[in-house]
């Protein structure tokens, strides 16, 4: 039986559920921006009279005034946009119970077995559309097909406030001419490898063989192709589940410049509790550890190492963060910004070797005061216990961190 | 454009779980008595900007929105205030 997959896309979330707030922002350009003051001055999101102007996301706040000059930034209030959010998929699980979230504002729909119930998916598609219109003020565009990659670039067709049917009789017609970047996992380096192969749409994508994407591309090439032909067959998973965590980072962009090690252990302190206690949280214990840095001028660099053991420890993950960051960096410009990814990721509950040369009485007394650290901490509050070095430079440590729990790709 | 105004409002929490406003009091401390509630829904104020539950009241003759946002009341003022 053929599925039938929705994929649905909020238009502008952030800058929509701004100027539903903010009436007297929805007749001029106006976005969303980080704070300047803490250097995190890019543009979030944008509303259409903005993107007549130019101004494009993630660009920094000053060059999109200068596109722009009467442009309106609004900061951002990111518990509102999550509480939006939850109310859409609200509206989504009237509909099915398989509901799978792509961000904030992106949300795949199984609702092959609601046909009976709601009528068509189409039909379904606008009356969601409607509903969100209707019940919370901002618009959505929503693919309609029979699998997950095609129903997203439906929804990416038509803008805002619509619905598109990517259908098996139509689909040649509607997706083949389209640029092959706009399928679903080709980013920049995929499409310019693929056009030096001659392929520039997603038709062209889909009618070489299968046998020489592989060889040019490898596992990749046969899933790209795969998606180009609708042959798409990943499930929609359920509301509740979670994707298995594959890594845990976190990574900030400073007050001040870091610009000596010393100021850079600081910062590392910070980020390994904050890594080191999700990783807890999520009952995980990490093999790899790796340091990412941008210097300021913006270069990037990333420097990993796998540890001989799992670990949870947060001395573990700081010492180690520590002597990769002083091997690897060269201090030839300061630092704007540090992170820290943990992978490699194992539950707890897997039997770890031991060996002879190391205390594992020791290791059992540090995990033990991490715990009861985290304790601590979740009962009276972050900062109820803290290191005291972290007090030293409050400019450094007393950052805004970045989240982030990667989950698994669909694939 | 109107204006969006939070207001005080007293209501009824019924054994089933539902509210039933029974009175809008205004800033200044006028009572607007609900009448009648016609029509209880989501909704977005795209008027006052916001969203929550719209609950379609009539007072003193004409029919009002009066908005539950969270667990606060607004209501869509005619002139700006």
């Amino acid at each position: 039986m053929q599925r039938c997959i929705l994929h649905a896309d909020c238009n502008c979330f952030y800058a929509s559920v701004e100027m539903l707030h903010r009436p007297e922002t929805r007749q001029v350009p106006m976005a969303v921006g980080g704070s300047e003051e803490r250097r995190h001055g890019i543009i979030l999101a944008k509303n259409d009279l903005a993107k007549q102007y130019g101004v494009t996301t993630a660009e920094p706040l000053w060059e999109a005034r200068r596109k722009c000059p009467e442009l309106v930034i609004v900061p951002p209030n990111f518990p509102l946009y999550h509480e939006f959010s939850r109310r859409v998929k609200q509206i989504f699980s009237y509909y099915t119970d398989q509901i799978e979230s792509f961000g904030i504002d992106e949300a795949w729909l199984d609702v092959t077995g609601s046909t009976g119930l709601f009528g068509s998916g189409t039909q379904i598609a606008q009356e969601i559309r409607t509903r969100v219109k209707r019940e919370l003020g901002i618009t959505v565009s929503v693919g309609v097909s029979w699998n997950k990659v095609f129903a997203k670039l439906g929804s990416d067709l038509k803008k805002p406030d619509a619905v598109t049917e990517i259908l098996p009789d139509n689909y040649r017609t509607a997706v083949w001419p389209l640029p092959v970047g706009a399928l679903l996992f080709v980013g920049h380096a995929t499409e310019k490898k693929l056009a030096e192969l001659g392929i520039h749409t997603i038709g062209q994508l889909a009618q070489v063989p299968c046998d020489f994407l592989r060889a040019k591309l490898g596992k990749s090439g046969e899933l790209l192709w795969a998606y180009a032909n609708g042959l798409d067959c990943s499930p929609v998973s359920y509301h509740d589940e979670h994707a298995p965590v594959k890594s845990i980072s976190n990574s900030t962009t400073t007050f001040r410049d870091i610009t000596s090690p010393e100021d850079a252990r600081l910062v590392f302190t910070v980020l390994a509790e904050s890594v080191a206690a999700r990783l807890r949280e999520q009952g995980l214990y990490c093999r790899t550890i790796s340091v990412s840095t941008r210097s300021t001028a913006l270069k990037q660099a990333e420097h990993q190492c796998t540890l001989s053991r799992p670990t949870d420890a947060t001395r573990t993950i700081f010492q180690t963060s520590v002597s990769l960051f002083d091997q690897g960096y060269d201090w030839k410009l300061p630092l704007r910004s540090l992170g820290i990814q943990l992978s490699g990721l194992t539950p707890v509950s897997d039997p770890v070797q031991l060996d002879l040369f190391t205390d594992p009485q020791s290791a059992h007394r540090q995990s033990q005061l991490d715990r009861t650290v985290d304790r601590v901490r979740r009962r009276f509050g972050n900062d109820s216990v803290m290191r005291a070095s972290v007090l030293r430079d409050p400019a450094l440590t007393g950052i805004h961190t970045d989240r982030e729990l990667q989950p698994a790709g669909i694939h | 454009m109107s204006k969006k105004v939070y207001v005080t409002v007293n209501a009824v929490f019924q054994p089933d779980g539902t509210i039933q406003p029974l009175c809008v009091i205004w800033e200044d401390g006028t009572r607007f008595r609900i009448d009648r509630i016609f029509d209880v829904r989501p909704a977005a104020s795209l008027r006052a900007g916001g969203a929550g539950i719209r609950y379609t009241c009539g007072i003193r003759g004409t029919v009002s929105y009066l908005f539950l946002e969270g667990n606060r009341w607004f209501v869509e003022a005619k002139k700006p205030v």
